[in-house]
């Protein structure tokens, strides 16, 4: 075991807000913004890298939050699921899982909706294949992932207005 | 779950990051886009004292054509192989590429930390196998290029010395009438594959004057098929051609049992899977767009 582990000193900008922190190396992404900037949204479901209920946005691109260390986001812009509604509206994105009841316990939702935030930047059209391999890397173990896709589908149309 | 603690480096260059290694010793790892690494350090698999982080080394990300090859840089992630026309340009870059885990892990995931990390199950060292395909290593000490094959030399082993690290891969791009394809077989997407077969078909006319077949995930290393290559080597693609590759790869593949399947099991896989891949790389050699992608289960 090393003795005396440093601390490190990082700023990132989560959803457009400037954070100044000290973490301990080890500390991972996920717990990062969950404990120490009480964002409560990303999710830890397995814990293993294989779930995706952790994904946020890193510089524009979707990543597993449990599968990165805080100190490597030093100087990154992060988006959350909270991130998403402007002013107290619902982003598009979120207002189509609400009408097309793309959700049922919500756990897995905050990940979802950003593989789909990421989805949508790369695919503004998508097909069904696409919308498949998008959120491929996010499990949801209520929905049987029909009315996802609708919602997906949904949420496509109301990005394009 | 929390890895052992330990201390963090961040290079700002190669040659810094190989003099760390050498100064922190055999407790330091490199931290390239730490998909493996990380989840291993999470279960304490992986327990290194020290970190040596590349991610924040300026211009090690690239995808170049030059001098009849691509040239890619070892923190080239997977997906930005997977969205890149000039990687395209060798089809079987893409279909591997495009179909590593999923979306979140391709966007941090690399080409030159999948092939560092050697682990029988990645699917870069399977299909770069079957290509003329090249490492170069660097240290404080010099470059050297090391050809794939002597690059790997076994499960979880390189050749890299303790202070090299991977800057870059090159792969030639096949001559016309030469083409590939890769498939796995996985249970979802975010996990290693149950089976994959990587092909690469020299055609001329319909006759196949060569081949190359790599199996993944089947044994201890992407395991050359050389009695599948016999089988098509002088030969048309045909029925008969196929069924004979199929079988002789079929008895090539080493697999284990486990919660993947049973070796029976992989083994019927990769007859399967040798078969279309043949199929996809024929069309291709004869100048067909043919997309192809993995099964899940």
């Amino acid at each position: 075991m090393p003795d005396a582990i440093e601390k490190i000193a990082i700023t990132v900008k989560v959803n457009g807000k400037a954070y100044a922190r000290s973490v301990e190396p080890r500390r991972l992404l996920v717990e990062f913004i969950r404990e120490d900037l009480d964002l409560t949204g990303t999710h830890i479901g397995c814990d293993t890298s294989y779930c995706g209920a952790c994904t946020v946005l890193l510089n524009g691109a979707s990543v597993k939050s449990c599968t990165m260390f805080a100190v490597q986001a030093d100087g990154a812009e992060i988006l959350t699921v909270e991130g998403l509604e402007k002013n107290g509206e619902l982003h598009p994105i979120q207002k189509a899982f609400g009408d097309s009841y793309g959700l049922q316990c919500g756990y897995c939702t905050p990940g979802i909706l950003m593989s789909t935030m990421q989805m949508l930047a790369r695919t503004p059209s998508p097909s069904e294949r696409d919308m498949r391999k998008a959120i491929a890397g996010n499990t949801c173990r209520c929905t049987g992932y029909q009315n996802v896709f609708k919602a997906m589908q949904a949420a496509a149309q109301n990005v394009k207005g | 779950m929390y890895p052992r603690a330990f201390h963090y480096h961040r290079a700002g260059s190669l040659a810094e990051a190989s003099t760390m290694l050498a100064q922190l010793g055999d407790e330091a790892k490199l931290l390239a886009g730490g998909q493996s690494l990380i989840p291993l350090m999470k279960l304490r698999f992986a327990n290194p004292a020290h970190l040596v982080d590349l991610n924040f080394i300026s211009g090690l990300s690239y995808i170049k054509e030059e001098s009849g090859a691509l040239r890619f840089g070892a923190m080239t992630r997977h997906a930005e192989i997977e969205q890149s026309a000039v990687a395209a340009k060798i089809p079987i870059i893409h279909d591997c590429a495009a179909g590593i885990a999923d979306v979140q892990i391709r966007n941090r995931g690399t080409i030159g930390g999948s092939l560092a990390e050697a682990d029988p199950s990645g699917d870069w060292a399977t299909v770069l196998l079957t290509l003329d395909a090249e490492v170069r290593a660097t240290s404080a000490r010099g470059t050297r290029t090391i050809p794939l094959p002597d690059f790997i030399t076994d499960a979880y082993t390189t050749a890299l010395a303790h202070d090299e690290l991977v800057s870059d891969v090159i792969v030639k791009i096949p001559p016309k009438g030469s083409a590939g394809a890769f498939l796995a077989f996985k249970r979802t997407a975010p996990v290693y594959p149950s089976a994959s077969v990587a092909v690469q078909l020299t055609m001329e006319g319909d006759i196949c004057k060569d081949a190359v077949i790599r199996l993944g995930c089947v044994g201890l290393g992407a395991i050359k098929a050389n009695d599948a290559e016999s089988a098509l080597r002088g030969k048309p693609i045909t029925g008969k051609s196929l069924i004979a590759a199929a079988d002789a790869a079929r008895a090539a593949a080493d697999p284990q049992t486990d919660m993947r399947g049973s070796a029976d099991y992989k083994r019927t896989l990769v007859a399967a899977l040798t078969k279309r891949a043949i199929e996809a790389a024929a069309r291709r050699a004869r100048g067909e767009q043919v997309e192809v992608t993995h099964t899940y289960a």
